[in-house]
């Protein structure tokens, strides 16, 4: 005869009520550790796609993402002359906002060379750029759609293709003009602006800047190789692949990464004091039927076997909730919660030790009932 | 063990010689019982009277072997399990085997029916569980509640509870009851009948009853009444 379950049965109101309760406050940890996860795999998700080998960026930084580069534009014929490269491309970032039929878009523009690596791995709606101007590529996630006009800057812009899932580090999503477009964007000064710049003498300035080169190498050449053959030019740096996702991941996410660790610990510690106080509280109702059943000859084991079995069912049904919970509305979140498997389960680990040892405090406080205690009003 | 030596044709069944109960020390100590000796025979039925405070609990705690005297002697069923110190590392298997306990307030397990709250027992002195159930069904028979046998403690009346309570206290046939106020939750009719079937039980079983009682209206069912006074055996009443 299981007693955890028998009492469980009986209350199963107030059970399910504890476990969806406690579901909420597992389902915020899960979504705390699942935003974490999508902001690292946000912010590498533009570098990834892009799939360099190397980054060419002005030296003495750490281009383009973590800090601001500029180089010459035609620092690409330069790269693409290097052995083992086989391609090379300019690429522009930067951070525009605009209005569309009202509604307010902020969006991270790339501008990239037709033809050279910078642009969308995959066009999933409609057709890569064709044209040299005035043509977009958006991700579904601006909420933008195919045929919509867009202003940025001075030009507007119509939208022929679309991607999924391209957003950047700071969670905007992703759309790519022509390099000249973006420099235009990026670079070109407002009329009363020119003119200033004009009569200092300083309006002859070249436009052609990027904020980095992109090469791709022939399967069998050394990326730390070409790297080391970039940075021979002074006014140069370059990294691989490996290096920049590093920084990405170590500069960009690092303080949202231990901001929402801590935060999460935090809950878990919350949530190892509530799980420890709801098996002590549902222990403490109990003294008497424990004194009845330590009278009447039950063991130890069997008093204890009650408490952590109910610990660990409560503790169960909770994180069950709470999964199946982020689950369903993970897609809603404004940016991006990635839940990986291992990350449930570490958590399903955690919760299932803080519920054996959260349940020891009921344990302790029901091996001291005095059976004694059964007898009497 | 020491084995007892028979007092005319039978043995008590409880037998505590010279005990004494005292808690705190100097200036705080309280005697709750002071060198009570009782016995009580197979088939009888005795009360503990006396006014609050007198030790009629304390003695039964210790007679219950959930209170440690601090001297004295008890023998249960014809074994000596405490002279001085316990003579027996398990009270908790003594007390499912030789003693049932009868409370104030049935004391069943809310969560379980009143079938399984007698099996529980059972099953707890390793009895398998459909075999528990089927012996539990009997008592229940037994003591006329076995119509309420799938009902949970909630939905029985006072003198159901306590008729599957006594159910509980009988499952292991153990030769020793133990009942604290065990018709105060009860209407004096309740109160005979449970009684009656305390007497029937004791009559059937060869089995000794001990009741802690306030109860007047059930003074005639007993076959003998211990009265207490600050923790003293004040002298022998008569049934």
């Amino acid at each position: 005869m299981n007693l955890a379950y028998r009492d469980v049965r009986h209350h199963l109101g107030r059970f399910l009520l504890t476990c969806v309760g406690l579901g909420l406050l597992l389902g915020v940890v899960l979504a705390m550790i699942g935003i974490y996860r999508g902001i690292v795999v946000e912010a590498l998700t533009i570098v990834q796609k892009q799939a360099a080998d190397v980054w060419v960026v002005e030296s003495g930084t750490l281009g383009p993402f973590a800090e601001a580069s500029r180089i010459p534009g035609d620092t690409r014929e330069a790269v693409a002359r290097l052995a083992g490269v086989t391609a090379a491309g300019g690429v522009t970032y930067q951070t525009a906002e605009t209005e569309v039929g009202g509604r307010k878009f902020r969006l991270y523009v790339i501008g990239y060379e037709l033809g050279r690596p910078g642009g969308p791995a995959a066009v999933t709606e409609g057709r890569p750029l064709a044209r040299s101007h005035y043509e977009l590529i958006a991700d579904r996630r601006s909420g933008l759609r195919l045929g919509d006009r867009v202003t940025l800057g001075r030009n507007t812009f119509s939208v022929v293709g679309m991607t999924e899932d391209l957003v950047a580090s700071g969670g905007d999503p992703v759309v790519f003009m022509t390099l000249l477009d973006s420099q235009r964007l990026q670079f070109d000064l407002a009329p009363p602006a020119a003119r200033i710049q004009i009569a200092r003498g300083a309006g002859g300035a070249t436009t052609d800047t990027v904020n980095a080169v992109i090469a791709r190498l022939t399967p069998n050449a050394n990326a730390e190789a070409v790297a080391n053959s970039v940075r021979r030019w002074k006014h140069l740096s370059a990294m691989t692949q490996a290096e920049q996702e590093s920084i990405l991941t170590r500069s960009v996410v690092d303080r949202a990464r231990r901001q929402i660790g801590l935060f999460t610990t935090i809950l878990l510690a919350v949530s190892a004091v509530i799980i420890a106080l709801i098996i002590y509280t549902m222990t403490m109702e109990k003294l008497k039927q424990i004194a009845t059943l330590k009278l009447i000859g039950a063991p130890d084991r069997t008093i204890v076997g009650m408490i952590v079995q109910q610990a660990l069912a409560l503790g169960a049904v909770g994180f069950c909730s709470g999964a199946l919970l982020i689950a369903a509305i993970k897609d809603y979140f404004p940016r991006r919660v990635v839940l990986e498997p291992d990350n449930v389960l570490m958590l399903g680990g955690i919760v299932f030790a803080v519920c054996i040892v959260s349940s020891g405090l009921g344990v302790r406080a029901a091996l001291r009932v005095d059976p004694a205690a059964a007898l009497g009003g | 063990m020491a084995k007892l030596e028979q007092v005319g044709s039978a043995v008590p069944l409880v037998r505590a010689s010279g005990i004494s109960k005292h808690f705190g020390e100097g200036d705080t100590r309280v005697d709750a019982l002071v060198n009570v000796s009782i016995e009580v025979f197979p088939g009888q039925v005795v009360a503990l009277l006396g006014p609050s405070g007198s030790g009629k609990s304390t003695l039964l705690n210790v007679i219950g072997c959930i209170l440690d005297p601090s001297e004295g002697k008890l023998e249960l069923d014809g074994d000596l399990v405490y002279d001085n110190r316990w003579l027996r590392s398990d009270l908790r298997r003594l007390r499912l085997d030789k003693i049932g306990f009868i409370f104030q307030f049935h004391n069943l397990l809310p969560f379980l029916d009143a079938k399984d709250n007698v099996a529980l027992v059972l099953q707890l002195a390793g009895a398998d569980s459909r075999s528990a159930r089927v012996r539990a069904v009997e008592l229940l028979d037994y003591l006329e509640v076995g119509n309420r046998k799938d009902s949970l403690p909630s939905k029985l009346s006072g003198g159901e509870a306590q008729r599957v309570a006594i159910a509980r206290a009988l499952a292991n046939k153990p030769r020793i009851i133990l009942a604290d106020e065990p018709t105060a939750a009860l209407d004096s009719v309740r109160a005979g009948i449970v009684m009656d079937l305390l007497r029937k039980l004791a009559a059937e079983q060869d089995a000794a009853v001990i009741a802690v009682t306030h109860d007047d209206k059930i003074f005639d069912r007993f076959d003998h009444m211990y009265h207490l006074r600050d923790g003293r055996l004040d002298g022998n009443g008569g049934a």
